[in-house]
C-alpha cells in the first residue's frame, strides 16, 4: 500500500471517531503546549538577562582584581585593591585593539541637592566611560577630558538621583554636595533601567576619577577597569592584549597566577544565564512527563481500537492484506494522532505563551528549534506507544478475527 | 485446469489433549464455470473446508491446488497475495467496513494489490458496483443500505479483482427470503458470465439454485451430484412478483 493511501486511511479512521481521537490527542496537546510555554518562559527570561547584560555597554571588557595568593591561601576577587590608575594609563597607551578604557572608582556617599539628600553610588570614571557603556545624556553633557585632567568638581547624575534631588527641575547648572564638597552638575544620564542582578543602574553619580581620588577620600581603590573595542570581533584579541600587558607590568613569570581577571560581556551573560538554564530544563522536564502520559493515552486507545476493530482487521486480512499492512496502518494511525496532537499543541502553546506574556508582562521567546523538536517528539511518542497495539493487530489470525463478535 | 483440486485434505485441531478431526480426507475438484453449493450441518466440517479453500487456513495434510497453484505449502504473505489475486469472499455478515462508503469498500482489495500492475482502482470499483446494480449508491455507507444491498456491495468487492473463484459463506444467512432469491439470481447471472462460484450453505432452498451440490458430514464428502430440478432465481422472482401483484 502506498504511504499516501495509508495516511488517508489513518486520517479517515481518526475522523470516524472524532471525539475519542480528540480526547486521546488531548494528552499530547497538553504535553506539547506545556513544553512550548515552559521553554518560552525560560528562553524569555534568558533573553531578558542577555538584554540587560548588553545594556551594560557595547563590546565591553571588565578587568577586576583577581584572586591574590598569599602563601597558598587564595583570597577572593577584590580582596586586594591591586588595580591602579597606572594600569589604566598603561592600557590606554600600550594597547592597540582597545579603543576606550576607564577606571571605575567606587564610593558610597550622601549627596545633598536642592530638594533633599540621597545616599547613592559615586563612580569616579574617565570620559571614555560614556563610550564604553554607550550611555547618552538626556540633559546637559558628560564631563570633558579637561575636567578629568584638571580634577574639576563636575558631576553627571543618574536619572534616579536627579529625580530625588531635583524633582521637577533640570539639575544641569545646579550644585550638589558630595560629602560636603560642592560639585557642578553638568549633565543628566538617560535611564538604563535594571541591571541583571536587579539593582537600579540609574541610582548613580558619575564624577571624574581624578576628582574622586583626590577630593573625596584619601584612600581610593579601583575595583574595576572597563575597556571596549571598536567591534565585537576584537574582544578576544583585546582581552589577550590586556592580559599580556597586565602580566608584564606586574612582572609575572610564565607559571605565576594572575592577580586580576579579564572578562567580557558574554562571560557575564553566561554566568547570569546559568540558573535560568537549569530552571528552563527543569520546567521542560516536568512538561515532558505530561507528554509521556499523553503517549500512554494513545497506547490505551489504540489497544481498545484494535480489539474493537478486530472484525475490520479480519476483513482486511481476508481480502489480501498482509500482517505488515495492518501493522503499518495502525502505526500510521498513532503517528498521525501524535503529530496532529503535536501540531495542535504547538498552536495552543504559542497562543498560551503570548497570552501569558500579555497578562504577566513576562517576556516569552518561542524558538523554532523547540517547535520542531516538540512536533517530532510527539510523532515519536506515536511510534513508540503505537507499536505494541499495532503488533497485536498484525498478529491476529484472519479466521478468528472474522468470527470475533 | 481445474479451479480447485484437493487431494486427501485433512484438518485436525488440537486443543490440549483433545484432537478434533474436522476434515478427514477431502477429494474435491471444481472446474471453471461451476456453481457449487457445499452443504452440511453445523459441525460437519463445511466451515473448515471453506477456510481451507479460501486460503485462510492451512491443512494438516493433503494437497490443494487453486487455479493451478499449489497453496498448502505457502507462507502467510504468499497466502495473503493468493487471497487478494485469486479469491473473492462473500460472508454471511456482509463484513463491510463500517462508516466507509460502498465505493471505498469495493476499492479496498485493489489497494492491497502487490502485483505491481497499474490499476485504476476507482474505475474498477465503480464498474463492479454497476455490475451488481448499485451504480447509484457509490457514496452510501453500509448503514444506509439494506441487507440485500450490503450483500451486493460485498459481492462487488469479491468481483472487483476478477478472481478465479468467488467463495460465499452462507451469503443469504442474514437475508429474508425475497432478498435471498435476489442475491441467488445475481450469483446465477455472474455464473452465466463465467464466474466460478462456491457457496457454503445449510439451506436446501439456496442450494437448489446451484448446479452441483457437495454434502459434507463428519469431515467427509457424503454426496456429490448435479442439482436435480435446478431452479432459476430470476424466474422465481418473477413469479413472486406476479403473486404479490395478484
Amino acid at each position: 500500500m502506498k504511504t499516501t493511501v495509508l495516511v488517508k486511511l489513518a486520517t479517515q479512521s481518526i475522523m470516524k471517531n472524532k471525539m475519542r481521537a480528540a480526547l486521546t490527542m488531548l494528552g499530547i496537546i497538553i504535553g506539547v503546549a506545556a513544553v512550548i510555554v515552559m521553554v518560552a518562559v525560560g528562553f524569555g527570561a534568558r533573553s531578558r538577562i542577555r538584554a540587560q547584560i548588553n545594556n551594560l555597554g557595547t563590546n565591553m571588557i571588565v578587568i577586576t582584581p583577581g584572586a591574590a595568593q598569599q602563601g597558598g591561601v587564595s583570597q577572593g576577587a577584590q580582596a586586594f585593591p591591586n588595580l591602579s590608575i597606572e594600569d589604566v594609563e598603561m592600557i590606554r597607551k600600550e594597547a592597540q585593539v582597545v579603543t576606550a578604557v576607564s577606571p571605575v572608582v567606587v564610593t558610597r556617599a550622601q549627596v545633598i541637592g536642592d530638594a533633599g539628600n540621597w545616599r547613592t553610588l559615586i563612580n569616579g570614571v574617565d570620559v571614555d566611560y560614556q563610550t564604553i557603556r554607550d550611555w547618552q545624556t538626556s540633559s546637559g553633557d558628560f564631563f570633558s577630558s579637561d575636567d578629568v585632567d584638571a580634577m574639576r568638581k563636575t558631576a553627571v547624575l543618574g536619572k534616579t538621583v536627579a529625580d530625588q534631588l531635583f524633582p521637577g527641575s533640570d539639575p544641569v547648572g545646579q550644585e550638589i554636595q558630595i560629602r560636603n564638597v560642592p560639585f557642578d552638575v553638568v549633565g543628566v544620564l538617560a535611564p538604563k533601567g535594571q541591571t541583571a542582578s536587579g539593582s537600579d543602574s540609574d541610582d548613580v553619580v558619575l564624577i571624574p576619577h581624578s576628582t574622586a581620588r583626590t577630593a573625596l577620600s584619601g584612600r581610593t581603590f579601583i575595583p574595576q577597569i572597563l575597556a571596549s573595542t571598536a567591534s565585537e570581533g576584537d574582544i578576544p584579541a583585546a582581552q589577550e592584549e590586556i592580559r599580556v600587558l597586565m602580566r608584564e607590568s606586574r612582572r609575572l613569570g610564565a607559571g605565576d597566577a594572575e592577580d586580576f581577571t579579564v572578562r567580557n560581556q558574554n562571560d557575564l551573560a553566561q554566568a547570569a544565564e546559568g540558573s535560568t538554564k537549569v530552571m528552563t530544563m527543569l520546567l521542560a522536564a516536568i512538561a515532558s512527563i505530561s507528554l509521556l502520559v499523553g503517549g500512554i493515552g494513545i497506547m490505551n486507545i489504540m489497544l481498545v481500537s484494535v480489539t474493537e476493530r478486530t472484525r475490520e482487521i479480519g476483513i482486511r486480512l481476508a481480502i489480501g492484506a498482509r500482517g505488515s499492512d495492518v501493522l503499518t496502518q495502525f502505526l500510521v494511525e498513532s503517528i498521525v494522532m501524535g503529530v496532529l496532537g503535536g501540531l495542535i499543541g504547538l498552536a495552543v502553546g504559542i497562543i498560551g505563551s503570548k497570552t501569558l506574556a500579555y497578562f504577566t508582562g513576562w517576556e516569552t521567546v518561542i524558538s523554532p528549534v523547540v517547535m520542531l523538536v516538540a512536533v517530532v517528539f510527539s510523532g515519536a511518542v506515536g511510534v513508540f506507544f503505537g507499536y505494541y497495539p499495532a503488533r497485536k493487530a498484525a498478529a491476529l489470525h484472519p479466521i478468528q478475527a472474522l468470527r470475533y463478535e | 485446469m481445474s479451479v480447485i483440486r484437493t487431494n486427501q485434505l485433512v484438518k485436525t485441531y488440537v486443543t490440549g489433549t483433545n484432537e478434533v478431526h474436522a476434515l478427514r480426507g477431502i477429494d474435491l475438484t471444481i472446474e471453471k464455470g461451476e456453481l457449487v453449493a457445499i452443504m452440511g450441518t453445523s459441525g460437519s466440517g463445511k466451515s473448515t473446508l471453506m477456510n481451507l479453500l479460501g486460503c485462510l487456513d492451512s491443512p494438516t495434510s493433503g494437497s490443494y491446488d487453486l487455479d493451478g497453484v499449489r497453496v498448502e505449502t505457502m507462507g502467510k504473505n504468499e497466502l495473503a497475495a493468493i487471497r487478494n489475486q485469486k479469491l473473492g469472499f462473500v460472508f454471511q455478515g456482509f463484513n463491510l467496513l463500517p462508516r466507509t462508503t460502498a465505493l471505498e469498500n469495493v476499492e479496498l482489495p485493489l489497494l492491497y494489490d502487490r502485483s505491481g500492475r497499474k490499476l485504476d482502482t476507482r474505475a474498477l470499483a465503480v464498474a463492479a458496483l454497476d455490475r451488481v446494480g448499485l451504480g447509484d449508491r457509490l457514496d452510501h455507507q453500509p448503514s444506509e443500505l439494506s441487507g440485500g444491498q450490503q450483500q451486493r456491495v460485498a459481492i462487488a468487492r469479491a468481483l472487483v479483482t476478477s478472481p478465479a473463484l468467488v467463495l460465499a459463506d452462507e451469503p443469504t444467512g442474514n437475508l429474508d427470503s425475497r432478498t435471498t432469491i435476489e442475491v441467488m439470481s445475481l450469483f446465477q447471472e455472474l455464473n452465466e458470465e463465467g464466474v466460478t462460484i462456491v457457496l457454503v450453505t445449510h439451506e436446501p432452498e439456496v442450494a437448489i439454485y446451484a448446479k452441483r451440490v457437495v454434502e459434507v458430514r463428519d469431515g467427509r464428502i457424503v454426496r456429490d451430484e448435479p442439482v436435480k430440478n435446478r431452479r432459476s432465481a430470476n424466474k422465481d422472482l418473477f413469479e413472486l412478483d406476479e403473486r404479490s401483484a395478484a
